[in-house]
């Protein structure tokens, strides 16, 4: 029989979109329809900085030529969704347009936290996740901003910063924490990326809060006051405290929410034919012991996209994350991480090995339990390979034989410093192990590649 | 922009403008005697004749000069064309010997004075504009900016940019008689390495070179703590300077043939042309070691360094056409087109002209192995097609004077049928390929952006496939302007190196049956 469902996803982000393109693949017949209002074709959300840097052009973060779509039979609406009728199985647009579904399925993302702040709504204060709040930040930082202060230290606040500091703005990041970030990275790895934001001319104010964000006489930013009591001017606002589940319009509906979409681990809601997916979807408990109930990351996003189209395709498929990776780029610092490396352990139960190299801008670090077996590691400023470290933390390796092999899991480019060298020999000296360090080729004699 | 830098903008366009201005200065005054002197003796007799009412008159640019030489050269030979007199039609161009030798002008009294004011100037300012870039700036690629430039994103200095180019490669090309002047300027360059007195060559190829070493010292700064890039770039000026511009010069001192012992055929399209193969069979045993190396590179160094390598060794780290890609045009590498329709042209038009290229060359042989019983002059006119085609316009106006427009690699992309040949290759038989890590790809586009082969690298690196693509010459820019650390080129073994996961690493969810 051949299979005339309607599959509607309201949100073309990472998550609607893997989950519209791998059901294709699975399934030929089916209708498939992503919705929009943000912007008709995908684009990738992390790159919104580099084109508001000049590093690409808007066209550049779309993945996939509009031709695409067409070829595989996946239709766009550009409009953004006002509300659903989930008994008649209906959509309902702003524009005034309705479309009807057979199977529905919410990715919807998220929208920046935004505290009750006095001030917040103010011209000139924004977060920055979509399409419209880079244009809007575009308009605000045109002219005239000669300061810029930024609220919450995570990954969004430091890639604002990084593109103010494009737009030659002076910088003034306030970061509720004693130390950046530190709510993920561990002491030392926090350090080392507040030290290269302090590099860059970037003023952090630590253990600071903002309190009130003042108006001129046009309703524009002027200053804020922060925790300690102090006025900062500025002409413009960065909020970037997290985000939150975009799902305003999905409440006090029969769905149910909390945060954001309530799912079980097949994304179902409480609704039959509706599920929820990425940023939007909130599991009724963890997916495993290290993960929250909210995922809020790309890859997260992927693959919960990836496994909803095997259950709309008719496989009943749940949720099982594997190892845990993440990456990102502080400035001109990437980090990767992969397995679990909380911010803080229990030293009865954990071993930790830290290495950090001279310039202070690289290092290295792996957690093992207490039978020495490998649970996670953070690499800053050197590539690490995933597919190792997938490996060898399912297979829980020793920590040393990890780092005996460690040159296998390099992945800088040719010719670049030999870092794995300074690691195995830190790791003996502070384990007193006898690992066998390994040898510099000729290639990194010839051309002295030392770290 | 730093003073210092400022500055030396300055200095370059003065440099430029020295340059522009240069061929219009002097006096041009032919003589019965210099037309002796620089015509083959079978054309002498006419030649005096033709060009007898320039004898003795000053001409006060080279446009009035070469007009009134034009014009009578042109007279005399559209008449015996006219009446079908093809064997008395005179083909030799004579237009640049003669015109250099009547040429008076300050350039030519003070070569040195107008070459420090002219490339000198260009070439120092350069030098500060480059060298202080970066500087108190942590080491990282910084692209910013880059499509909000005028001179990068195609804006009105692109335009002027191509333009000029454009122009000159015309004029060298086609009518060097018109810049006989900036010849003269390099005269005493070219005497100090030949022993010869320069030709449009000798300037164009002098010009190369220097652009390829201050603009290769742009991307010392530019890629700062990058080795991989640092290297391959000191690699290409390396190669031109010694092995395209100096040693070739020297062997001419030593009265050697001139041979670049980099160039391979079919890139170097004439290395089977009858006049070149005479030249090598002439030469005694270095000619013949010449030839014997010219071949080996082809039948064996290309597919053996490619297998092992990828065909990034030679596009990327040896090539000449590669070098001033990957120097001068390294800010233009973003305006490659990466749609799928630009991947389809390229496929047909790169080997079309690998088959144009490798026809030519077997007819010529053949015909030259049959004493030119066979085809007779036939390939002389097909060599005349290809040079003035694919070797002139696509290679040279289009390859380099298209870098504001279409990126710096237009000629290696469609154009090469070396590229072509190594691409193959590299597709079918060899270790190289470009590693995608795991899952991490966020699909960004800075990799896809930044190709300047405009192959979309993001669409195999988010499915978390390896690269492997006939065009790519492993620049590394790819994997150097990579956020998240997803790329790696690297020669591994064959097994595994073209990849298709069902699944992308890190999600457990989807059990595959083995």
């Amino acid at each position: 029989m051949k299979d005339t469902r309607h599959v509607v996803i309201i949100g073309n982000g990472i998550s609607g979109v893997t989950c519209a393109r791998q059901l294709r693949k699975l399934n030929a017949a089916v209708s498939i329809t992503l919705i929009s209002g943000e912007s008709k074709y995908f684009f990738s959300r992390t790159a919104l900085m580099y084109v508001f840097m000049g590093h690409m052009k808007f066209e550049h973060t779309q993945p996939y030529e509009p031709w695409f779509w067409k070829k595989n039979r996946i239709e766009l609406i550009q409009d953004w969704v006002r509300d659903v009728d989930f008994e008649a199985n209906k959509v309902f647009f702003q524009s005034g347009e309705s479309l009807t579904y057979d199977e529905l399925v919410m990715a919807t993302g998220s929208k920046p936290n935004k505290f009750g702040w006095p001030g917040q709504d103010l011209q000139g204060v924004q977060g920055l996740y979509s399409k419209q709040d880079l244009e809007t930040m575009e308009e605000q930082t045109k002219t005239g901003v000669k300061r810029a202060v930024i609220v919450g230290g995570g990954l969004i606040g430091i890639e604002m910063a990084e593109m103010l500091a494009y737009k030659k703005i002076p910088v003034t990041f306030l970061v509720r924490e004693e130390s950046f970030w530190n709510n993920i990275l561990p002491k030392e790895e926090s350090e080392l990326v507040g030290r290269h934001i302090k590099e860059h001319h970037i003023e952090l104010k630590l253990g600071t809060e903002l309190k009130e964000i003042i108006s001129d006489q046009n309703g524009h930013v002027k200053a804020v006051i922060t925790s300690d009591g102090d006025e900062i001017l500025c002409q413009f606002v960065g909020l970037t405290a997290g985000v939150t589940p975009n799902i305003d319009f999905l409440r006090e509906t029969e769905l149910e929410v909390n945060r954001g979409v309530k799912v079980d681990f097949y994304f179902k809601t409480n609704i039959p034919n509706v599920y929820a997916i990425g940023d939007c979807a909130e599991f009724h408990e963890a997916p495993a012991e290290d993960r929250r109930t909210i995922e809020q990351v790309w890859y997260t996003g992927r693959m919960h996209g990836e496994t909803l189209a095997y259950t709309l395709n008719g496989n009943p498929t749940s949720y099982q994350p594997g190892v845990w990776f993440n990456s990102a780029k502080f400035l001109d610092i990437e980090y990767q991480t992969y397995g679990t490396v909380p911010p803080q352990w229990k030293k009865e139960f954990i071993t930790s090995f830290y290495w950090e190299h001279k310039s202070g801008k690289v290092s290295f670090r792996m957690l093992m339990n207490k039978a020495g077996e490998i649970l996670g590691v953070n690499n800053f400023g050197f590539r690490l390979k995933h597919e190792f470290f997938d490996q060898v933390i399912r297979e829980k390796w020793k920590g040393e034989k990890v780092i005996s092999k460690l040159e296998e899991a390099n992945f800088d480019p040719e010719f670049f410093s030999p870092f794995y060298i300074e690691i195995q020999k830190a790791y003996n000296s502070q384990f007193g192990t006898e690992i066998r360090v390994a040898k510099k080729s000729f290639i990194q004699k010839l051309f002295g590649a030392s770290a | 922009m730093k003073l210092i830098q400022k500055i030396g903008v300055l200095l370059f366009l003065i440099g430029i403008a020295t340059f522009t201005v240069i061929p219009f200065v002097g006096k041009y005054s032919l003589q019965k005697t210099q037309v002796l002197e620089k015509t083959k003796e079978i054309h002498q007799e006419k030649m005096v004749e033709i060009l007898a009412p320039l004898y003795g008159k000053e001409y006060s640019s080279n446009f009035s000069f070469l007009g009134e030489f034009n014009s009578n050269f042109n007279n005399y030979n559209d008449k015996l064309k006219s009446e079908s007199l093809w064997d008395q039609v005179i083909w030799d161009d004579y237009s640049f010997p003669l015109a250099k030798v009547s040429l008076s002008s300050p350039v030519k009294d003070n070569p040195w004075l107008f070459f420090i004011l002219s490339i000198g100037l260009a070439m120092l300012g350069g030098l500060l504009y480059n060298l202080p870039s970066y500087k108190d700036e942590p080491a990282g690629i910084k692209n910013n900016g880059i499509f909000h430039s005028s001179m990068k994103n195609r804006g009105w200095m692109g335009m002027i940019t191509g333009a000029y180019l454009i122009l000159f490669y015309i004029v060298l090309y086609w009518f060097p008689a018109y810049i006989v002047n900036l010849v003269a300027m390099v005269d005493p360059i070219s005497l100090m390495l030949s022993g010869n007195p320069a030709s449009q060559w000798f300037l164009y190829g002098l010009i190369y070179t220097i652009a390829i070493l201050v603009m290769g010292i742009r991307m010392f700064r530019k890629y700062r703590g990058n080795k991989y890039q640092q290297l391959r770039t000191a690699s290409v000026m390396f190669f031109q300077t010694a092995f395209a511009f100096l040693i070739p010069e020297i062997l001419v001192l030593f009265n050697q043939p001139y041979f670049d012992f980099k160039n391979i055929w079919p890139l170097d399209y004439d290395f089977f042309y009858d006049y070149q193969i005479d030249t090598f069979l002439s030469g005694g045993g270095v000619g013949m070691f010449m030839l014997i190396w010219g071949i080996l590179l082809i039948i064996i160094g290309v597919p053996v360094f490619t297998y092992f390598f990828g065909k990034r060794w030679y596009c990327s780290w040896v090539c000449g056409c590669g070098g001033l890609a990957e120097t001068v045009g390294d800010p233009y590498r973003q305006l490659s087109d990466k749609s799928l329709k630009a991947w389809k042209y390229e496929r047909v038009i790169i080997h079309g002209v690998l088959v144009l290229a490798v026809v030519m060359t077997a007819l010529t042989i053949v015909n030259y192995f049959s004493g030119f019983g066979l085809l007779g002059n036939v390939t002389n006119q097909l060599h005349s097609f290809y040079g003035f085609a694919i070797g002139s316009a696509f290679a040279g106006v289009v390859g380099t004077g298209f870098y504001p427009f279409m990126g710096n690699r237009v000629w290696c992309r469609f154009g090469c049928p070396l590229a072509a040949y190594l691409g193959i290759v590299q597709r079918f038989k060899s270790r190289f390929r470009i590693t995608t890590n795991g899952g991490q790809c966020i699909s960004c586009g800075n990799c896809s952006t930044y190709c300047e082969m405009g192959i979309d690298v993001r669409w195999y690196a988010q499915r978390g496939q390896n690269i492997v693509r006939s065009s790519c010459v492993g620049c590394g820019v790819c994997s150097s302007v990579c956020p998240r650390g997803v790329l790696k080129l690297e020669n591994d073994s064959e097994e595994g190196r073209i990849n298709d996961l069902p699944i992308i690493i890190g999600n457990d969810s989807i059990k595959l049956n083995a």
